[in-house]
């Protein structure tokens, strides 16, 4: 008998690919986004982002040491969750936000559902959602202006300089703050002396918002807002990476954006419907964190659902919710809340997407 | 590009390097040889020898053990020697007939039937089911049975396999390269035998000299038509050459081409229908790929069913390095076997040898849910909830999840960064179902 060897099932060849490539490729494509946040506020966006990495990976090593399970922090994955959790962080957050916020992630969002793969909700997301509500007044305001002088992308001289608490509102508020604020009837009545007036400075604002010169700075970055966010090019240049190496696919982010873009040309003007320039759904794109969550967190493979048909309506349902939240919720940004509300419904979307399979169906006889 | 393919799929890298410019060599005469009793779909033969019986080449030695079963035939002359259970490319130990050969090669009476084509359709099958034919591409289907629809059935479309979509194998290649002529022949007597008015032969885009070579020889037929397909991996197999080809769909849970009046056969078996048709040759020899980056000289090689693969290897002059792993047919649905003590089989179409490196396993670990495997799939279904069902011994969802309709072409599991295990899964789950199906 000649020698006898190994066998195993087919296929005997493989794809080289392995969670760990497709987690450190996921890190690869947020560092555009970093480098432009670095560029934009300062060293300190890397700063709280490596406090965010480290306390996420020591959580995930610590918890899987206790679980006596293989500690597998070499696999990036908790590399990309704290990664996130920063991306989420207002840059004049202090250093022990992050930390908070990825030990939250790693261990509530994440290793408490049984670790990779089995988590319900986005971690950074879960994180983020926990600080907004803890630390409100850390999260949600005292924005640092880019090295470029600007926080809301508007130009404090598009109105008159008496207008105190007008003025007041776009040197120190974000894009998607200033478009809710503008929302708010009784807020602008005070712009000025009289109601036609203050409505005047108000209508002013919001063409500006929706002005190509606005949408440049929000594309390239010049404007306020969490670490991650800042830049839509940097963020595209990931994603563009991460497609081409099919690592996210297009479904989510495209329903995702489509919705979004549908739905702000309808609802999105300040003087009911239809009344919105088709400038505005460009800016609801760039502005805020949507290009940043349809990429980067809406894809999340975990918490997304697997069939294709799911996805698309995974996205819609996204798309949806964030225009709700930025038009008549409280909140002027929606971006979180709808992913982590469309990552409950996962399951059912799984379970009523399921495709057909391939060929023609069998007629009964 | 304009090239017809189906939904889904992978792109591998074909390995067809090797050997695909090596034109095909006849193997020496191998001292022995081993015929399993069974080489396709279907009943076991029944052997008709004992111990201790000469034959002669091409006799017949098993009869078929049904319907759906083909007769076996010896492949060289000398004594029967052995009938036992010998290792099968399929994993299995089979019952087989060894034969000891005398060197003589002492053949069975042949004949020329010059107008093969004037035939009777009743001579043309019986000479077919006679030679002991079936599907060459892998799967070994009885060619008379598929030759043979109920009459209800019509079939108007007769397509030849030439796609040859799994790396490495160029078997395929070499014949359309060198026994075009051959392979149109057996076309024309399919068409004549299911009375089909098309003849299609689909050939994969990364062989555009076999396409060009068998574009030239059809020219003067119109009925007969060659289209190249999308480099694209399963693109060989049957539904959805089928669909790339005539965009008809064939019914799933269990539905046949016949259903959509098509019947296809490998460009393989065309060459043996023709040559049992024309000189009632029985099915003894089949052309097979010997290859692998350890191979030291990668081969197309003709030789006789029942060769042990030890003597095609060293027909291929052995390897450079250890071998890590044997596999019979190609690397993504074929057998890994446990000995070169293995017989080549009407159905083997290629012996593929890795590398320790290349043979090594990688751990399993947890879904990600990314949904690689959902995006190409090509029998859109859901392959890590099928497995995910399957792991949980969850056959219902399993099967309504369509672990019955998985042809098993092991798409997903090659695109799985988790590297999960999704055939062996879907394996377990198809006969779970099907045993509690027959419940």
């Amino acid at each position: 008998m000649t020698d006898v060897y190994a066998v195993s099932a087919a296929p005997h060849i493989k794809q080289r690919i392995s969670v760990p490539s497709v987690m450190w490729q996921v890190v690869l494509a947020l560092t555009p986004a970093l480098l432009a946040s670095i560029y934009f506020f300062g060293t300190k966006s890397l700063w709280l982002t490596l406090y965010g990495i480290i306390s996420a990976v020591i959580t995930e090593a610590v918890i899987q040491k206790i679980r006596k399970i293989p500690i597998t922090v070499t696999d990036g994955s908790a590399v990309v969750t704290g990664m996130l959790v920063a991306f989420n962080i207002n840059v004049s957050a202090p250093w022990w936000i992050p930390v908070v916020g990825s030990v939250f992630a790693i261990a509530i969002g994440k290793q408490i559902f049984g670790g990779l793969g089995f988590n319900i909700f986005n971690p950074a997301l879960l994180a983020r959602a926990f600080l907004v509500a803890s630390w409100p007044t850390i999260m949600t305001s005292g924005w640092t202006p880019t090295r470029l002088g600007s926080i809301s992308g508007l130009n404090s001289s598009i109105i008159p300089s008496t207008a105190i608490k007008a003025q007041n509102l776009i040197t120190s508020a974000t894009p998607l703050n200033v478009a809710q604020q503008l929302r708010d009837k009784v807020f602008t009545s005070g712009f000025a002396d009289n109601l036609a007036e203050s409505q005047a400075i108000a209508n002013t604002i919001f063409d500006k918002l929706a002005d190509f010169g606005t949408i440049q700075n929000l594309f390239w970055g010049n404007v306020g807002g969490v670490i991650g966010e800042v830049s839509a090019a940097a963020l595209l240049i990931g994603a563009a990476f991460l497609a081409y190496r099919h690592i996210i696919e297009w479904r989510i982010p495209i329903s995702y954006i489509g919705t979004v873009f549908v739905l702000t040309y309808f609802f999105g003007g300040i003087n009911g419907l239809f009344s919105a320039s088709i400038l505005l759904p460009v800016f609801h794109i760039f502005a805020g964190g949507l290009i940043l969550g349809a990429f980067f967190m809406a894809t999340d493979m975990v918490t997304s659902p697997v069939t294709k048909k799911g996805r698309i309506y995974f996205g819609v349902g996204c798309g949806i919710l964030t225009v709700v939240i930025r038009m008549v919720g409280g909140y002027p940004e929606g971006v979180s809340y709808s992913i982590l509300l469309m990552n409950i419904a996962v399951p059912l979307i799984d379970r009523y997407t399921i495709p057909k399979p391939f060929g023609e169906k069998r007629i009964k006889k | 590009m304009g090239l017809k393919t189906f939904p889904g799929g992978i792109h591998p890298h074909d390995f067809k390097e090797f050997s695909k410019d090596m034109p095909i060599e006849n193997l020496p005469l191998p001292k022995k040889v081993v015929i399993p009793v069974s080489q396709h779909i279907g009943a076991p033969s029944k052997p008709i020898v004992k111990k201790g019986d000469e034959v002669l080449t091409g006799q017949k030695i098993a009869e078929p053990g049904g319907f759906v079963s083909i007769p076996m035939h010896a492949s060289i002359s000398g004594k029967i020697t052995k009938i036992a259970r010998f290792p099968h490319p399929t994993g299995a130990m089979v019952m087989g007939i060894e034969i000891t050969g005398n060197g003589e090669d002492k053949w069975v009476e042949l004949v020329d039937d010059e107008k093969y084509l004037d035939l009777p359709v009743e001579e043309m099958k019986s000479r077919i089911s006679e030679a002991g034919i079936c599907g060459m591409g892998g799967a070994g289907f009885p060619t008379h049975v598929k030759i043979s629809p109920p009459k209800d059935k019509p079939i108007d479309t007769v397509i030849l396999n030439g796609v040859e979509c799994e790396p490495y194998l160029t078997a395929d290649y070499r014949i359309m390269m060198e026994q075009a002529d051959d392979i149109l022949a057996g076309l024309k007597i399919l068409l004549k035998i299911v009375n089909a008015e098309k003849g299609i032969i689909g050939i994969e885009a990364n062989k555009p000299e076999a396409i060009k070579k068998m574009k030239a020889l059809v020219k003067n037929e119109p009925n007969i038509k060659v289209i190249g397909l999308k480099l694209k991996y399963p693109q060989g197999a049957e539904k959805q050459l089928i669909y790339a080809a005539t965009k008809r769909k064939v019914p799933n849970k269990g539905g046949l081409p016949m259903e959509v009046k098509v019947i296809v056969q490998n460009v393989g078996t065309a060459i043996a229908i023709y040559e049992a048709v024309r000189f009632k040759k029985p099915l003894i020899d089949r052309v097979i790929t010997v290859s692998g980056k350890i191979v030291n000289k990668p081969k197309n090689i003709k030789a006789r069913i029942g060769t042990l693969f030890f003597d095609l290897l060293d027909f291929c002059e052995g390897t450079k390095e250890e071998i890590g792993k044997i596999i019979s047919g190609g690397p993504l649905m074929g057998f890994a076997i446990s000995t070169l003590e293995t017989p080549l089989t009407k159905g083997s179409s290629g012996l593929i040898l890795l590398n320790k490196k290349d043979a090594q396993k990688d751990e399993e670990s947890t879904c990600l849910r990314c949904g690689r495997c959902v995006d190409i799939c090509p029998m859109n279904l859901v392959p890590s909830l099928i497995a995910n069902s399957v792991r949980y011994d969850d056959w219902d969802s399993a099967e309504k999840y369509g672990v019955m309709d998985c042809m098993k072409c092991g798409s997903c599991a090659y695109v799985c960064p988790s590297h999960i295990k999704l055939i062996q899964w879907i394996d377990i789950g198809k006969l779970k179902v099907d045993e509690k199906n027959r419940k």
